[in-house]
């Protein structure tokens, strides 16, 4: 054991960080039943005939009043809690990772190649950036939500919100892959395994990919941690100022904003169990993102 | 004066301790010049480090005693020990560009280091500080004092490093590759204060060097250490002379000697590559040998300039252009080795990448063989001559792809240039090269990161052997090796070299390594060829006054102390 955990560099520091392994372990708790959330659940939020509106507003187990079949207490519509974030989180999970697929696919690729030409194009791409940098990602997200009102037939808005929202999370996150895989970029540019490369006179794309991606890999993944709770997060934020998903179907954000209507009037369940899942699952990330960069680069330890 | 008996450093590290160094014994005298040798790993920073009480954490000294003069060096407060770092020990580190604040003036920093050691006024810490300087040789003293370390040479900034060091009237100079980061002319001169310091302050000097030819020019007496301990001690005639421990007679046999040529290094178990006897049946070699379609090939240079952008100074004025390379003529007669000497920013990178398509031109003529090669971004990528010339990189850590295997890197010439379409063929061709270059075959399945620094540099060889090259680019291949792995590769390099009929352009900083290898050198300086002739004739008979200069400032081993191989 001792051996392969010397082996393994990053397996060590692990079993060594006590925040790390708690972070790791609440994520993938989180994770596991937002993938398993239909068999999990109790009540089908989505489906109106699985839950009836005489189980509103019941608390949670502990308090009086409370039904022990619903855990955590039930919403004015009668919507488990437990249920509601499970699938809430799952919404949330998918359009945070799908959006960060498409930031990193668009930022990688323009950051390698503004890294690999240099110059001109280089300037281009940065310039972009600079500006996207410059737009609040909620101003990106309403300009994206407003263009995709106007042209889209109003038939099919309502099937569109998700891939809207997620194409909003994922163009104000391409900065930040563009720009780390750029400056990765330079400094592989100058080692000589790449001019090597260089010389024999292969395809840029085959220099790009095959030779200098998987040297930048390390801080790619670290950002793409650290942007996972970041688009979460966006997504509830839109969300909960009404531009993300609407109440039929509740994102974590969703159900922060309905929690807030019952924030002073004694069903505080409605908003914080919701609120400090969010909290926890966008920690226990980050923490693993904090963790990614220590093993990625020693010189922090 | 400063005593060390039985001294053990340790760094304790999550699976037990690393011991760094034991066993180390060494006394110095004042004024006495004590030269501490070794090759990387050696432990030679690690005995300094330790005397002066800046081990890098988590590192302890685990045993032995430190004593300078009456004072016991282990038994010190901190406070204690931080007022005798600076006033009774000082350090010289390597690189003069680092070790000086650039936000002060070197007025600012002398002063600050005389006024924290001894109470004295602002005005006569100025007056020390011009008098120190002049002492180390900066004319103007007194208006230079003034200036920051950027307005500096570097060798200007290492006397400065030395002022800051001697300020003080320390007992005990620790120097740490103090000239390893200067040109051999700045070198000469910078060893020629050490000395002089030595003689007429009665400074002792730790001088921890792995190039045995300053230890030979300078010090007094020598001790030379490998893995954590000291293999051999005393007089540096009598060291470096008539080595009696088996290891250093084998570094001394590995040293190029500057005033003559050697056939082969001596080196323990090498073999001569099995094809410079005779035919073997080693597949690479075969497919090499069978591989030479073309004849012998040289190439010609003529007229090259290279002009890069130099700094803006207006934003309405184009640049002024930096001239790297200034009509430079060369011819590398073809089966032949081609040295290139020069020092640092003379121009010979630049040629190197002009050749190879990295740089592009501004103007001239480059021949490979009859056929011109065209400029930089005018060579389209399936052009013959990227197969046909290949290089071999200064850095073995950067030039293998960290993240590919040792058998995708040999493979992919031969992918690429369409040699092999069968994988499996290609992979037994890399195995028979690596063989070929003194390596175990079952390294194709191994990352680089698992290879020594030599190992890695016999893989770059063996890579760009693979692409069956007729001219073959050498740009400072041994620079970043220790002396005896140096040895191996330039004996390597010289197998096959004869046995496959390369042309070789050979760059280095090093006139002794050049002397061993090329038939022809050509001397540059500042992107002009002072000369170009036939190695032996160059050396023996050098007609430009640089050339000259050069061969006399590189320190040199007494021809007495030399092995007779």
């Amino acid at each position: 054991m001792v051996d392969f955990l010397k082996k393994y560099e990053g397996l060590w520091l692990f079993v060594h960080s006590p925040a790390a392994i708690v972070a790791a372990i609440v994520a993938v708790l989180i994770i596991l039943g937002a993938v398993f959330a239909p068999w999990l659940a109790l009540v089908n939020p989505y489906d109106l005939s699985s839950f009836s509106l005489f189980d509103g507003l019941l608390p949670p187990a502990w308090q009086d009043g409370a039904n022990p079949k619903y855990l955590l207490g039930t919403d004015d519509q009668g919507r488990d809690m437990i249920s509601s974030i499970l699938y809430g989180a799952r919404l949330s999970l998918v359009i945070g990772l799908s959006a960060l697929t498409i930031a990193a696919v668009i930022g990688v690729g323009l950051g390698l190649a503004a890294g690999f030409y240099g110059g001109r194009f280089d300037a281009i791409v940065m310039r972009i950036a600079d500006v996207q940098l410059a737009l609040p990602a909620i101003l990106t997200a309403l300009l994206i939500d407003g263009i995709a009102r106007g042209i889209l037939p109003t038939a099919i808005q309502q099937d569109l919100r998700v891939a809207v929202l997620t194409l909003a999370i994922a163009l104000s996150l391409w900065v930040n892959f563009a720009r780390t895989a750029r400056a990765s970029t330079f400094v592989q540019m100058n080692k000589e395994y790449v001019q090597a490369a260089i010389m024999m006179g292969q395809r840029p794309i085959r220099i790009m990919f095959v030779h200098i991606l998987p040297n930048i890999l390390g801080p790619l993944l670290v950002i793409m941690t650290v942007d996972l709770a970041s688009a979460i997060l966006l997504e509830a934020t839109l969300s909960f100022l009404g531009i993300g998903l609407p109440a039929d179907s509740p994102s974590l954000g969703t159900l922060i904003r309905i929690g807030m209507q019952f924030l002073l009037s004694g069903e505080w369940w409605i908003l914080w169990i919701p609120t400090l899942f969010l909290v926890a699952l966008v920690v226990s990330i980050n923490i693993l993102g904090d963790f990614l960069r220590d093993v990625f680069n020693p010189r922090l330890r | 004066m400063l005593t060390i008996k039985d001294l053990a450093v340790k760094f304790p590290s999550r699976f037990g301790d690393f011991t760094a160094i034991a066993d180390v014994d060494m006394t110095i005298a004042p004024g006495e010049i004590h030269g501490l040798v070794g090759e990387s790993g050696a432990g030679k920073s690690t005995v300094g480090a330790a005397v002066i009480g800046l081990l890098q954490s988590p590192g302890f000294i685990a045993n032995g005693e430190l004593s300078l003069g009456d004072t016991d060096l282990r038994d010190l407060t901190e406070a204690e020990a931080h007022a005798i770092r600076g006033d009774r020990i000082s350090m010289i580190f390597q690189d003069p560009q680092t070790s000086l604040n650039p936000l002060m003036t070197i007025e600012d920093q002398l002063i600050e280091t005389i006024q924290a050691h001894s109470d004295v006024s602002h005005a006569a810490a100025h007056k020390r500080a011009v008098d120190l300087l002049e002492e180390i040789g900066i004319k103007d003293a007194a208006q230079r004092i003034k200036a920051y370390p950027h307005q500096f040479s570097g060798g200007m900034r290492q006397r400065v490093v030395i002022a800051l060091a001697i300020c003080t009237d320390p007992e005990l100079i620790i120097a740490d590759e103090p000239t390893t980061a200067l040109d051999v002319a700045v070198q000469s001169q910078v060893l020629d204060l050490i000395r002089r310091l030595a003689k007429d302050r009665k400074i002792a000097f730790m001088l921890i060097t792995h190039d045995i030819g300053v230890i030979a020019q300078i010090a007094d007496r020598v001790t030379v250490m490998r893995k954590g301990r000291v293999m051999e001690t005393g007089e540096t005639a009598q060291v470096l002379g008539a080595p009696t421990h088996p290891y250093t007679q084998a570094l001394m046999d590995s040293v190029p000697p500057l005033d003559r040529r050697i056939d082969r290094f001596r080196v323990p178990d090498d073999e001569p590559i099995a094809g410079a006897k005779g035919p073997t049946d080693n597949a690479a070699e075969k497919w090499l040998l069978e591989g030479q379609r073309h004849d012998l090939t040289g190439l010609t240079l003529q007229n090259l300039t290279v002009r890069f952008a130099g700094p803006r100074t207006s934003l309405f004025r184009k640049p002024d252009p930096y001239v790297a390379l200034d009509n430079v003529n060369l011819e590398v007669k073809p089966g032949s080795i081609m040295g290139l000497v020069g020092e640092s920013g003379s121009g010979k990178s630049t040629l190197a990448k002009a050749i190879t398509g990295l740089v592009t031109p501004t103007g001239g003529q480059m021949m490979l063989g009859d056929a011109e090669l065209p400029y930089g971004k005018a060579r389209d990528r399936h052009h013959p001559s990227r197969q046909l010339i290949q290089m071999v990189f200064q850095d073995p850590y950067s030039s293998l792809n960290s993240r590919h295997r040792i058998g995708d890197i040999l493979s992919e010439p031969l992918w690429f240039y369409g040699f092999v379409k069968d994988a499996d063929e290609r992979a037994k061709l890399a195995a028979a090269m690596l063989t070929l270059v003194g390596m175990q075959p079952d390294a194709l399945e191994k990352y680089p990161h698992q290879f020594s620094g030599g190992q890695r540099q016999r893989i770059a060889v063996a890579r760009a052997l693979l692409a069956r090259p007729r001219f073959l680019i050498c740009d400072e291949p041994t620079s970043a090796l220790d002396v005896s792995i140096q040895a191996e590769i330039l004996n390597l390099l010289k197998d096959l070299q004869s046995v496959f009929g390369l042309t070789i352009l050979f760059i280095s900083h090093n006139l002794a390594v050049v002397r061993q290898m090329a038939d022809e050198t050509a001397v540059l300086r500042n992107g002009t060829i002072q000369e170009v002739g036939e190695t032996e004739q160059l050396y023996a008979a050098p007609t430009a006054a640089y050339t000259k200069s050069l061969l006399d400032l590189t320190p040199v081993m007494p021809k007495a102390w030399q092995s007779t191989s």
